[in-house]
């Protein structure tokens, strides 16, 4: 019942707002995974895992926003390639590198965007 | 060629579990205004190739726990359904809004949150005691 409360949370936000998914699974699937894993394998083994259910809650998603109103097939696919070719390149060469610099520039653009998309 | 620059950058951060969806999601709204629900949709598809490839090397790597990940995937469907349903009667302004807000906590928590494996003055100073 806790489980299905927790993939619960993760499925509405997938769903609502079409990404953000995993915010919600990497602290959910990082608490299941209980005690005896070390932290650091339990970030890397959390941030797996998130990936393989947001997927299949992914999938779910799509279907249902085909259904609902539609999906613009072309701009997806013209972004598709290279996403993939991203998703390459980061998981062979850049999973080490989860810099602190690198990711307080990254809040800080998504705090911008935010404050952008609050006023526009 | 924007495309390109956009669709790598997304990818890696993606795979590199930054939430690499934000980073298409705010391109598509605030720069080719896109409608917020419209985007979310580009974003689901453009999303599932790339965790194709992560769970696929994952798996490789023997992190993927299945008894886990299907524990959490009924309550995950139901989710997927009602914020999906949700998301569609609320209009693209208010969806707008309230993702930047949901952007907004996000990126707060990035900007102060610790890495995993950073050293903190307080952590250096325990090993040295």
């Amino acid at each position: 019942m806790k489980r299905f409360f927790e993939g619960f949370v993760c499925g509405i936000l997938n769903g609502f707002f079409g990404s953000g998914g995993g915010v919600a699974a990497v602290p959910i699937i990082e608490h299941e995974l209980g005690g005896d894993v070390p932290q650091t394998e339990k970030v890397r083994r959390a941030h797996a895992n998130s990936v393989a259910v947001i997927f299949v809650l992914s999938i779910t998603a799509a279907v249902s926003y085909l259904f609902g109103g539609g999906i613009d097939m072309a701009s997806a696919w013209s972004y598709m390639p290279y996403g993939a070719a991203g998703a390459v390149i980061g998981a062979l060469f850049l999973r080490k590198i989860r810099a602190a610099w690198l990711q307080r520039l990254f809040g800080a653009l998504i705090c911008a965007a935010a404050v952008r998309g609050l006023f526009s | 060629m924007i495309q390109a620059v956009v669709g790598v950058l997304s990818g890696v951060i993606a795979s590199m579990g930054l939430g690499g969806g934000f980073v298409l999601l705010i391109w598509l709204t605030l720069f080719q205004n896109m409608p917020q629900r419209e985007a979310q949709g580009v974003n689901l598809m453009f999303f599932l190739p790339i965790a194709l490839i992560s769970v696929i090397m994952h798996a490789r790597a023997g992190l993927i726990d299945k008894k886990l990940v299907w524990s959490l995937i009924p309550g995950g469907i139901l989710g997927v359904v009602l914020g999906t349903l949700g998301s569609q009667a609320i209009g693209n302004d208010l969806l707008r809004k309230l993702y930047a807000l949901f952007l907004l906590a996000f990126g707060l928590r990035e900007l102060f949150r610790k890495s995993p494996g950073t050293e903190t003055k307080q952590s250096r100073a325990q090993k040295k005691s």
